[in-house]
Formats: C-alpha cells, sequence, structure tokens
C-alpha cells in the first residue's frame, strides 16, 4: 500500500538477531539452524506451513522454550541469556497469540497492567491506572474506555487491550500470531493502522500470517521458513505470492485452485431455500442450489452468514422460511434431521464444535455414520475400521494409524478427519463454513480438491469464506450477504473482488447497482 | 505446530504407541496401587498380630480367601453404584444423589417385600423406583440445562426426605425378605453381590466400547456442542446416564436391603455418592468429560474396600480411619497425574 513511511528510530544495526537457532523435541527436530534479523521499527513478517517451525521460533523469543545450545540471540545487540519469559519480557519482547491471553471478568485497565499495578502506598491506584490506560488506548483509536469488562469487547477490541498492554510493558518487539484471523476486514484495516503507529514509534514486529495479501499489504520484509529450516528473507519488492508459495512449499503446487467439475445453470436446484430468517441476525433470505454446483457465499464477519447456514442445518431456530430439498419440503427441528435429510454442515470453529480431540481418528470419522452401520445399536467394528481406513487413503489424511487421537493431529488434517465425517453419510448438500481455516496451504489444495470432486460427483456445496480468492477460485456462482439480508449474486463474468467488496460494504451501493 | 512434516508421520508412529501405552496405564491405571496397599496391609496386620517383623508377613490376615471375599462383598455396593457414576463423569456431569436415591429404593423394595406372595416384587420395586428418581435428575437437566450439580444437589437432599417419608421415619424390617438371597446367599460358591457387581461392569464396559450410544456418551463427555452438530441428541444421551445411575443406585439399594433385612431412610446410603465419586476418580476417569474407562472404576472401588477392610484389620481406629482414607484418595490421584503428565511430556 501506500503508506511506507521511514522509521522514525535510528538504523544502527538489527533489534533482534537470532542466528544458529535449533530445537529438538524428543523424536523430532522441529528446527534446525534458523535464522531472523529484525530490524527496528520494521514490520517483519514470517510466513510457513503449518508445522514450518514459526511457533516454535517464537516461543524460543518468548522464552516458554529454550533453544539448543549453540543459538545466539542479540537484542539490539545485548546477547540474550533468556532461561524463561521473565528475562525475555525485560529484554523488551512481547507476544500475542492466536488465542488471546485476558481475564475477561477484569476491565480493560486491569488487564493492562496486570501484574504491574501502580501502587499508592498498599493499594492500587485506580485512577493513576485508569488515566493512562485511557491516554494509550485513545492513541490507538479504541472506541471502549479503561473501565470497560473486557468480556463485553470483541475480538478486534481484546487484541486492541494485548497490544495496549505491550506498549506499557516498553516492548521494542511486538510478535503477533496470526492476529487477523477472527476480524472481519474493517477491523483488519484499522489493526493494521495501528500496528504502522507501532512501526512509526520504531517498535520492531514480526507478523505471522498465513494471508498472502496482507504480508504483501504490511510488511517491509517477509521471512520464510520449510519444515524447521530457514528458507530466505524477501524485501517487499520481491514479493510475489508465486515466489512465497515457491518456498514455502518447496514445489510447484500447479493450479491452486482446482475448477474440474461442470456446473450447467439450468440444472434442477437440489436445494432451495425461501424466505429463511429469524428477523434479526438473518432477514428473508432465498436462493437456490444446484447439483454439482459450488455457491460461495461471501460476507463481512457478522453479516449473518454463519447464523444463516447454522439455521438450514438446524443448528439454530429459525422464525420464517422453507428448505426444500431434492423436491422434499424439510421439517428440520435439529441436526439430526439435516443429516437424515442428506444436509451436512461443517463448522467453522474446528476445536470448538467440530473435532472431538480425546477420541481417535476412527471414532471421529464414524461418528455420524456408526449408527446406520450398527446393528440394534452394537457397533460393527470392522466396518468402522474399513471405512476409517478409507476415508484416510481417499482424503490423504496424515497419520500413522486410526487409533490416535485427533487432538495430536495438525489442523489440516483434523479438518480433513472432520469432513470426512460429513462425507461418511453421503450427503446431497454440503454447507462448509470457512472449510480452510487455519489450515497450511497443501492441505488447502486438497481441500479445494475435495470440494471440486464432490461437485463433480453431483452433490451441492455452498461455500461460506472470508478469504476472498478462495471463493472466487473454486465457485461457480457468489451470494454476498450484508447485515443479515442478501445484497446481490454474482456469476460468471460479474465475479471479482472489487465487486464482491462493494456488495459486502454497501459502501458504494450506488456503483454496484450501476454497474 | 511443534513438530516437523517430514518426520510427521514417524513421530505419529510414536503418538499412537504412546496413547496405547497410555490407555493400557490408565486401564489398569492404580491396579499396582491396589496390589501394593493389598501387600501393604498384609504385612501390617501381620505385624500387629504377630509382633515380629519377620513372621508379619506370613501370619497377615488380609490375604486369605475369606477375607478376599469379604473385600469384594463390600466393594460390591459401591462398584455398583460407581459404575453409574462413571457415565455420568464421562459426559462432565456428577451424581450426588446415588446415596439418597439408593435409600428411597431399599425402602420400596423392603415395603413391597412384606406384601406376602408378592414379596419378590419387590426387586423391580426397587429398582424401577431408582430410575424414577434418575430420569427425574436426568429430565432436569437435559429438558431445563440446569447445571447437575445443582440438580442433583437438591435430589440428594429431597429424595433422603421421601425415603424418610416412606417409612414414617422409621426403620422397615421384613425378617421373611423373599429376595435375601442376593444379599446372603451364593451361587457356586461366590456370593450374589459379587455376582451382581462384576455383571454390571461388564454391561457397563459393554454399552461404553460396544454400542453407538458408548461413542455418543463419551462425544457429549468431550464436546457437547460438536456432539450435537454431529446429529448426536444430547438430552438423550444425558437421560439415559442419569437414568443409568439412578437404575444402578436402585439395584444398590436392593442389595443393601437384602443384606440388612432391613432399611432406614434416615441412615442408608448417607455419602455414599463420595465413595462412589472416589472410585471413579481413582480409576482415571476425567471431571471433566470424555475420558475414562469402567475398568479403572472397579479397581478404583476395590482400593477404597481393601482401605476400608486393611484399616479395620491392623486396629486403626475409625477415626483415623477416615484421615488416612482421604489422604489416600489425594495422594493415589496426585501420583497418577504425575506419571501421566511424565509419560506424555516424554
Amino acid at each position: 500500500m501506500t503508506d511506507r513511511s521511514e522509521p522514525s528510530a535510528v538504523h544502527d544495526g538489527p533489534i533482534l538477531e537470532m542466528r544458529n537457532i535449533s530445537k529438538t523435541f524428543p523424536g523430532v527436530k522441529a528446527l534446525s539452524n534458523v535464522q531472523l534479523t529484525v530490524a527496528p521499527g520494521e514490520i517483519h513478517a514470517l510466513m510457513g506451513e503449518n508445522g514450518a517451525g514459526k511457533s516454535t521460533l517464537m516461543k524460543i523469543l518468548s522464552g516458554a522454550y529454550q533453544a539448543d545450545p549453540g543459538a545466539i540471540i542479540k537484542v539490539a545487540g545485548v546477547p540474550l541469556v533468556s532461561r524463561g519469559p521473565l528475562e525475555s519480557k525485560a529484554a523488551g519482547i512481547s507476544i500475542i497469540y492466536q488465542e488471546l491471553a485476558l481475564s475477561p471478568n477484569l476491565t480493560v485497565a486491569e488487564n493492562i497492567f496486570l501484574g504491574r499495578e501502580p501502587r499508592n502506598g498498599a493499594f492500587i491506584d485506580r485512577a493513576a491506572m485508569s488515566k493512562s490506560a485511557g491516554e494509550v488506548l485513545a492513541r490507538l483509536g479504541a472506541t471502549f474506555g479503561p473501565t470497560t469488562i473486557v468480556s463485553t469487547l470483541s475480538i478486534a477490541e481484546r487484541q486492541m487491550v494485548e497490544i495496549a498492554r505491550a506498549v506499557f510493558a516498553n516492548s521494542r518487539i511486538l510478535v503477533m500470531d496470526e492476529p487477523t484471523t477472527a476480524l472481519s476486514s474493517r477491523e483488519t484495516d484499522k489493526l493494521f493502522a495501528i500496528v504502522r503507529k507501532l512501526r512509526q514509534d520504531g517498535i520492531a514486529i514480526i507478523y505471522i500470517s498465513h494471508r498472502m495479501a496482507e504480508v504483501y499489504e504490511l510488511s517491509d520484509r517477509v521471512s520464510i521458513l520449510r519444515d524447521g529450516t530457514y528458507v530466505g528473507t524477501l524485501e517487499h519488492d520481491q514479493m510475489t505470492p508465486d515466489a512465497i508459495v515457491k518456498m514455502m512449499v518447496g514445489r510447484d503446487l500447479g493450479s491452486f485452485y482446482k475448477k474440474e467439475h461442470r456446473f450447467r445453470p439450468n440444472a434442477a436446484p437440489i436445494l432451495e431455500v425461501r424466505n429463511m430468517g429469524d428477523g434479526r441476525r438473518v432477514k428473508d433470505v432465498s436462493f437456490a442450489l444446484h447439483a454439482g454446483e459450488v455457491l460461495g457465499l461471501a460476507g463481512l464477519v457478522g453479516a449473518g452468514r454463519t447464523e444463516l447456514a447454522r439455521m438450514l442445518f438446524g443448528a439454530d431456530r429459525h422464525v420464517t422460511g422453507t428448505v426444500v430439498l431434492a423436491g422434499k419440503t424439510l421439517e428440520i427441528k435439529g441436526p439430526q434431521d439435516a443429516i437424515d435429510a442428506g444436509l451436512v454442515y461443517l463448522t467453522e470453529d474446528r476445536k470448538a464444535e467440530g473435532v472431538l480431540l480425546d477420541m481417535s481418528v476412527k471414532d471421529n470419522i464414524n461418528l455420524m455414520i456408526c449408527g446406520k452401520d450398527a446393528k440394534s445399536g452394537i457397533l460393527n467394528l470392522a466396518k468402522m475400521k474399513s471405512r476409517a481406513k478409507a476415508a484416510i487413503s481417499a482424503l490423504s489424511i496424515r497419520v500413522a494409524s486410526a487409533d490416535v487421537n485427533v487432538g495430536s493431529l495438525s489442523g489440516g488434517n483434523q479438518q480433513k478427519v472432520l469432513l470426512s465425517r460429513l462425507l461418511e453419510t453421503k450427503p446431497l448438500v454440503l454447507i462448509l463454513d470457512e472449510p480452510t481455516r487455519g489450515v497450511d496451504i497443501g492441505a488447502k489444495s486438497e481441500i479445494y480438491r475435495i470440494i471440486d470432486e464432490l461437485a463433480k460427483a453431483g452433490a451441492g456445496v455452498l461455500v461460506i469464506s472470508s478469504e476472498l480468492p478462495e471463493v472466487i477460485g473454486i465457485a461457480d456462482r457468489i451470494l454476498v450477504m450484508r447485515e443479515g439480508h442478501l445484497e446481490g449474486e454474482l456469476q460468471g463474468e460479474q465475479i471479482n473482488q472489487e465487486r464482491i467488496i462493494a456488495l459486502a460494504t454497501a459502501a458504494d451501493r450506488e456503483l454496484a447497482k450501476a454497474s | 505446530m511443534s513438530t516437523v512434516k517430514t518426520t510427521e508421520a514417524p513421530s505419529q508412529k510414536n503418538v499412537a504407541a504412546k496413547q496405547h501405552m497410555q490407555g493400557i496405564l490408565r486401564a489398569v491405571g492404580m491396579l499396582p496401587i491396589l496390589i501394593l496397599i493389598g501387600l501393604m496391609f498384609q504385612f501390617l496386620s501381620g505385624y500387629v498380630e504377630s509382633g515380629s517383623v519377620s513372621s508379619a508377613f506370613s501370619s497377615g490376615r488380609f490375604i486369605s480367601a475369606l477375607n478376599l471375599s469379604t473385600v469384594a462383598q463390600q466393594a460390591a455396593v459401591n462398584t455398583v453404584l460407581a459404575a453409574g457414576m462413571t457415565f455420568v463423569i464421562l459426559t462432565g456431569g456428577i451424581d450426588l444423589s446415588v446415596g439418597s436415591i439408593l435409600a428411597v429404593a431399599a425402602m420400596a423394595a423392603l415395603i413391597v417385600s412384606k406384601f406376602p406372595s408378592i414379596g419378590i416384587l419387590g426387586i423391580p420395586a426397587g429398582l424401577l423406583t431408582g430410575l424414577a428418581f434418575g430420569l427425574i435428575n436426568g429430565g432436569l437437566i437435559s429438558a431445563m440445562r440446569l447445571p447437575p450439580f445443582i440438580v442433583t444437589l437438591g435430589s440428594l437432599t429431597a429424595v433422603r426426605g421421601v425415603a424418610r417419608l416412606m417409612g414414617d421415619d422409621t426403620t422397615v424390617f421384613n425378617s421373611d425378605l423373599p429376595f435375601a438371597f442376593i444379599g446372603n446367599g451364593s451361587l457356586f460358591g461366590v456370593s450374589w453381590l459379587i455376582i451382581i457387581a462384576v455383571v454390571a461392569i461388564i454391561t457397563s464396559w459393554f454399552v461404553l466400547r460396544r454400542t453407538v450410544l458408548g461413542v455418543h456418551i463419551y462425544a457429549v463427555g468431550g464436546n457437547p456442542d460438536a456432539a450435537r452438530l454431529s446429529g448426536i441428541k444430547v438430552w438423550a444421551v444425558l437421560l439415559f446416564v442419569y437414568g443409568a445411575s439412578g437404575l444402578l443406585s436402585g439395584l444398590g439399594g436392593v442389595m443393601q436391603a437384602a443384606r440388612l433385612y432391613a432399611a432406614n431412610g434416615l441412615q442408608l446410603g448417607t455419602s455414599y455418592e463420595l465413595d462412589a465419586i472416589a472410585a471413579v476418580i481413582l480409576g482415571g476417569t476425567s471431571f471433566v468429560g470424555g475420558v475414562g474407562s469402567i475398568v479403572g472404576t472397579l479397581v478404583g472401588a476395590l482400593i477404597i474396600a481393601v482401605l476400608a477392610n486393611g484399616l479395620i484389620l491392623t486396629g486403626v481406629s475409625d477415626v483415623w480411619q477416615f484421615i488416612i482414607k482421604g489422604l489416600v484418595i489425594i495422594g493415589a490421584v496426585a501420583l497418577d497425574r504425575y506419571r501421566m503428565s511424565g509419560g506424555a511430556r516424554t
């Protein structure tokens, strides 16, 4: 983008220098001679597939892990002899994790000063605390005050609290791990503005992200890890998606998005939704999905896409509307009714309501279908085993045995387990909510292949996605939702990012109408 | 994120082996401790008897066919209650009312047993009474979404009151109990109490490991939201587990009534829920649900019975029995946690 002003701090040398970083876990070498050099006032992106070692590297920086002997870590030229998180913090290193670490029932100011409360004798100086917290929040552009209870804040606002906390800790290096995963595009823009402000203040930012577009927009340089080794660093003008992907994957991915299925627009609709809504979060939505079609559903976070999907699936109540599946009007009272009718839903939140982490891959895959295979309630163990085996090879799930607990799998493989749970029921219609969230690039392209094959086999697939290149890449048609209703539909030549954003934000309704 | 992709497959093979190992450890988990405690009591009881260290073990009174059979009989009722409690705790719930339900079921069984000619119907009366109160618990928890702790805490008190009401707050006797064999008889030399407990354990194991319902119970305990989105009727699963716990408490009530020829609504089964919960936890079942086994529960129930029996044999006073029992429960679970976390790290 345009805002690429020179950092105000003086370039005396790197603020962070990490060399010869290796980390061996029992049986696994997670990092091997990795290096990373960050200049003061730089936004330095760190990319790599899941399992490439980004998190391990950052945990070494934060003191949560100890590197193998021989590692050199210097902060502003001073060797960091880190024995734990306290030394790293004292050296000015702060990390904001994906799972935010705030106490939800305390106020914003209390969270910011947690463990460092300003004191007035033996008492906490609440006035001073509120005042200085308020100042920083205002500078970050927050719309909430220091006395707000954290549990009432959105994810984006909580992130702001974490950033304020890092500012108060006099951080010189701020690590952000996938900060935009849960943000809408408007919130993302706001976050970027804050990050740029921090850069101007001379704080170095290490920015971990899977999203090519935002890395390009935000960062000055990008370093890439693959399989625990350092691949290289690109300057801003060298950054191209192709170059980055090639470095991350170490091979050409071929065509990333698969679209071999042929959608025939005049095929009979397999799913018809009429006037669906609850009058609040979803209003009067009608559309049709055809057999063999991949239909994209785009919109901002909070536009009602997930809510719509959950209503169709029977996970949430709807007030108005009918669902017709394969010519039959459905009476859906709960998820089991939808599943029985051939409509399944892949949740957007895999961990919270998808996989069962303490159960085996086999049980997870068979969870929906084991009742059908069973005779008078008694499990058909042989069938379960063969189903699991077949699914593992069909979706190339990387797992040593079907008896391994799902919790020990990577995000991409967990997602494939979840998908195969749905596929075992042989559904007519699949609603996939953010099917590639938190999944590495290799698994992403495999999930696209699966979606394509489903459509080829005649299923109707509704894909909800916040990643525009993804919806554009895989969908035949795209519906755009805004504030609970369908704002528009795009087809064929009409599909492009600008159109979708215009519909999603209605920022320029006139433009969308005119074109 | 901590594993490197190229080594993912071999490391997962380790994971599989490790999980297998942990599964075995969890299942037999406390078995070594059970044996250790048994050997200790053999030694101590012998020492108390003979006063010499060298002959302590051989003159011990713990390991004898008679005493071990006594221990098993003493463990029987708690084993049955703990089997039901295992279902409940696997879903992440708790049932505090099992002792009270046991009392009310025993009252029902005895009252019906006094009718001449249909006295044997005391058995189904006890079972159905237990089942009914269990289903009331389950209904409140699944339909009204009340917390299990609160609901069963309430029924702990209320059902106790019903038990007292049924016998006009007196003890009900029946010296001519038609099903007294359950409490005092034996089949091929094995006490009926033990046979019933073993059948309860085997049935529970079968339900949990070999039926669709079992998979659903683990799924609901592991993640109720995921279970619901997978089409599992969570309310039905909850209704079942509390119903099962009630039914097994009813069975415990019948066993207890048969042993005593009597039931007292005020005293029978008080604080039995604590022993049942302790047995489940000693057996390695996770308090948050989704992880655990019925075999572990059996071992846990045996530990509690061995402890009670052994302390009496060694002549420890009643007051100290309480203190030692509590400490052993905490210590055993702490040891288990320590060992499991050690295993998980490497």
